[in-house]
């Protein structure tokens, strides 16, 4: 499906503009650079999972030949506590400084407790071993359950539930407890003729990038009028984030700390905060040299922050022509050592594909003593979307009625409301079902141990704060500057946007990631809003580029400036005047004649995010005699708005349906009694290989957002949405469904599916 | 106590020095700078840093630097030829199969020593061949049909 207007350049399929550097090994990514005189960082992690410390002894460790600074949590200025808006979401910055270096607890196993810096790595490490840290152990709570039971040992002893209204509130592991609804859930279930309740839980998973967290922090003293000067190079979701987070951690003001951005291997929400960046610039002021920091992959399986574990109860109430009259769910989401699981997100998608009436959704925000959670592509919405999806396929199964008709006749359409408030503009969830029930894929026929699963998502996408330079050289190349780390394909989206607004060849622009003072401030690479929002930016600087372009024309030409037009990226006069027309090459040729250097720049704080629908059909295959489910086959189809690119579209929509099928069968943060990981590393996390796939199919819808100049909506996170419930769908089906649904706990890996068989 | 290593690194004779307990992916990192082959986990279960040791497809992170005296290494940094990219190179940007790029020069050497191998392998055997490339971007629709396609054009058939 595709809109009605015609572009030159958007929706082709270009090479992108990194491609030659990330094909033959020469891009630089976060542990690429290396610098004069630099030192190597590494850190000492906590031996427990909840332990009080009473002291930190750095004198031996500083004392060993080759060590050049050692630093713990006292080296870092106190912060206020309470969540300051961050971008997408907000940040509690005494948690976040306590998450990279603890303070007074350490409240997971592998917590960075102190950190130093020497000559060579096997120094480093050397050291760490030098270092006395005198723990008092704690019991530690380890999972969602543990954490609710009352006398459970409490993490943070002064913890207050918000949201409760309550005198004699007590301190518990419940950091939030929220309610949204809408109409009268009672109601509702009285005039439902079907009702079903069902919990479906999933484990914290790991984003699982392949690059290690990493970064290089040059501190000096600079220009001592301008305070101190931190340099920092590292691969993040957004260098003016790791600017903003590493100022405020060492207490600093933002102009103290430039970023330049590192390719970024990776990080589909788990590079959105810091953790290294500010540890290494203690460590580079104490010791007067640059200090290079890279996690290992243990350190990122323990320290780094997965997606939350989820418990979500879903209870619907359906009428027998298939009208859900009652919505209700109960999510649990752990936040890992500190506040902050993506609970809000969750309870706002769980049922915002559909119509209902009548909805209630309860959502608690869980901490636990394992590694702080943090974002994973649409935080929230799989795990909240694998309990309501499922339900909905077992309903209809009792209703006998098809599933995607079942989510037909309820889903919304333009003009509904949300629970969460707003009403949707042009969107295209009904197009997607559409699309899903005509696909081959969806009447191909199935043999015995086989299961299909369909599954719809929801994800809000972001806009927030975008700024774009360009400035064009005297042969009239365009470079155009953006601030977003391209994670996954944007330059090249950048330089498709340009170049349809200027009417000029894609070889003729350059896109370049700039560092956090060459460009304007941008929000980080994350809601999905890059292509969206920092794209928005780059159209509006080419249009300001062509409005220059114009006036630069009317001089050359002395004629009114309302004479002169642009098309097919050259400036036009009427036949009548008998000009020839100037290109932007000529234009920049005589820049110098008409005013100077050629520039333009643009920033917004982009309003109108478009919602992404995305519907996925999965087929498995069942062994009976082992339990594992083989994916056999799998469609992903999703509303883009416009694709900018569409193989990079594709390439999300398969990544994204791919990520929630390791989350459904393998994935799985396993811990033993004490809180310690027991498998942080690729071998034991296994996600998903080459050999266990198919090719993932892809059905690109074209809901154009009517709010973007190109129709864009944001295309990164919908996709991880759908693909839990279909694949777990799909296993129940394989197995039998006589007894309902009998799997519901993920990872469907060969155990449980095997004990699910033998149940029977 | 420091090695004297001689070896090959992409048809050029190299000589470097190196404890006895670093890997070869540390030494073409962090001794030769030669970081286009990089490290996702230095325990040989994603690939990133994937080159050839002699004839053989190898994690480098898995191989001490003082084994390689006297063998030949080939790189990522030697894949592309002095008039442009190899064609698997070429067929992995074509088909946009990478997007945060950083397990790509691992599947660019091992893609390279299958085609070298087997110039007309089934789906199935690519993706058992890549099965230790981890890729958490793609979900490796694109860089299978990347190589399959290139096998096509080395045998010279229809050229999509």
């Amino acid at each position: 499906m595709s809109d009605d207007k015609q572009y030159q350049f958007i929706g082709t399929r270009s090479i992108r503009p990194d491609g030659f550097d990330k094909v033959t090994g020469r891009a630089n990514y976060g542990a690429d650079l290396s610098l004069p005189g630099m030192l190597h960082g590494k850190i000492l992690r906590s031996p427990h999972a909840h332990a009080r410390i009473l002291s930190v002894d750095l004198s031996e460790a500083l004392a060993l030949d080759g060590v050049l600074a050692a630093v713990s949590a006292k080296d870092l200025p106190d912060q206020r506590a309470g969540a300051d808006d961050a971008g997408e979401g907000q940040v509690d910055y005494e948690d976040l400084s306590n998450n990279i270096l603890a303070r007074h607890k350490v409240l997971y196993h592998g917590h960075a407790v102190a950190a130093v810096a020497a000559i060579s790595e096997s120094i480093a490490l050397q050291a760490l071993s030098k270092i006395k840290v005198d723990y008092q152990p704690l019991t530690p709570v380890i999972n969602l359950m543990l954490a609710q039971r009352e006398n459970s040992p409490l993490l943070h002893e002064s913890m207050i539930t918000q949201g409760i209204v309550s005198d004699d509130a007590k301190p518990s592991n419940i950091a939030k407890q929220a309610v949204i609804s809408r109409g009268d859930i009672d109601k509702g279930f009285a005039e439902a003729d079907i009702i079903l309740e069902r919990t479906y839980t999933a484990p914290a998973a790991h984003q699982g990038y392949i690059e290690p967290h990493a970064c290089v922090v040059n501190h000096s003293l600079g220009n001592h009028s301008a305070g101190e000067q931190v340099d920092v190079w590292c691969s993040s979701q957004g260098h003016f984030m790791v600017r903003a987070y590493t100022a405020k951690i060492l207490g600093l003001d933002v102009s103290e700390v430039k970023v330049t951005p590192a390719e970024i291997g990776g990080g589909f929400g788990g590079k959105t905060t810091v953790y290294l960046e500010p540890v290494a610039a203690l460590l580079s002021r104490q010791a007067g040299r640059p200090v290079k920091m890279v996690m290992t992959r243990e350190e990122v399986f323990r320290a780094t922050g997965p997606g939350s574990e989820s418990r979500v109860k879903v209870k619907i109430g359906v009428t027998k022509a298939g009208q859900f009259t009652a919505m209700d769910a109960e999510i649990d989401m752990n936040a890992g050592a500190f506040k902050g699981s993506p609970i809000m997100p969750a309870m706002m998608c769980i049922f915002t594909p559909y119509t209902c009436a009548n909805m209630k959704v309860r959502g608690q925000d869980v901490v636990t003593n394992t590694p702080k959670a943090a974002a994973y592509r649409a935080p929230g919405a799989p795990q909240a979307h694998l309990a309501a999806e499922c339900v909905i396929n077992e309903l209809a199964l009792e209703l006998a009625m098809d599933p995607i008709d079942l989510r037909l006749q309820n889903a919304v359409e333009e003009g509904c409301r949300t629970i969460y408030g707003p009403k949707f503009q042009a969107i295209g969830l009904k197009q997607v079902l559409e699309q899903a029930k005509q696909h081959p894929h969806y009447s191909a026929a199935l043999t015995a141990n086989q299961g299909r699963g369909v599954a719809a998502g929801f994800w809000f996408n972001i806009g927030l704060q975008s700024s774009a330079t360009i400035h064009v050289s005297e042969s009239g190349k365009v470079v155009v500057l953006t601030g977003n780390p391209d994670i996954g394909g944007s330059r090249a989206s950048m330089a498709l946007m340009a170049a349809e607004t200027l009417g000029i060849p894609l070889s003729q622009i350059k896109p370049i990631v700039a560092d956090t003072e060459s460009v304007g401030y941008n929000d980080l690479t994350g809601g999905s809003r890059t292509t969206f929002a920092t794209g928005w930016a780059v159209i509006n600087a080419a249009k300001n580029l062509i409005t220059d372009l114009k006036k630069r024309a009317s001089k050359l030409w002395e004629v009114e400036l309302d004479q002169v037009d642009w098309v097919d990226g050259q400036a036009v006069a009427p036949a009548a005047l008998d000009k020839q027309p100037l290109s932007l090459s000529d234009l920049a040729a005589k820049a110098g004649f008409t005013g100077g250097p050629l520039t333009a720049t643009a920033s917004l704080n982009a309003k109108g995010a478009g919602p992404a629908f995305s519907v996925n059909i999965i087929d498995v295959e069942v062994d009976v005699e082992t339990g594992k489910a083989d994916v056999l086959r799998v469609t992903a189809l999703q509303d883009v708005g416009k694709a900018i690119h569409p193989s990079y579209v594709e390439g999300q929509m398969q990544g994204g349906a791919v990520q929630g099928i390791g989350w459904a069968l393998n994935e799985e943060y396993i811990f033993n009694d004490d809180g310690v990981l027991q498998n942080p590393g690729f071998l034991d996390y296994r996600i998903p290989l080459a050999s266990d796939l198919p090719m993932i199919d892809t059905v690109i819808v074209e809901v154009a957002n009517p709010a973007h100049p190109f129709g864009v909506r944001g295309v990164g996170e919908a996709p991880i949405c759908a693909p839990m419930a279909a694949v777990t769908t799909a296993v129940n089906q394989a197995i039998g469904v006589d007894s309902g649904y009998r799997l519901t706990e993920l990872p469907l890996n060969p155990p449980k599916i095997l004990a699910a068989i033998d149940s029977e | 106590m420091a090695s004297h290593v001689k070896t090959s690194i992409n048809n050029q004779a190299v000589e470097f020095l190196c404890e006895t307990q670093e890997s070869l992916l540390t030494v073409l990192r962090d001794r030769l700078q030669l970081t286009g082959t990089k490290e996702g986990c230095a325990t040989g279960d994603c690939g990133a840093c994937s080159v050839m040791l002699d004839d053989r497809l190898v994690c480098s992170c898995l191989v001490l630097g003082v084994e390689v005296q006297g063998k030949s290494i080939a790189t990522v940094e030697g894949v592309a030829e002095a008039d442009g990219l190899h064609l698997i190179q070429e067929k992995l940007l074509q088909h946009a199969a990478l997007q945060c790029g950083i397990c790509t020069p691992g599947i660019v050497v091992a893609a390279k020593a299958l085609l070298e191998k087997n110039n007309n392998p089934s789906e199935r055997e690519v993706r058992f061949w890549l099965a230790g490339n981890l890729c958490r971007c793609t979900g490796y629709d694109k860089i299978i049909r990347a190589v399959l396609d290139a096998a096509t054009e080395m045998r010279g058939e229809a050229v999509s």
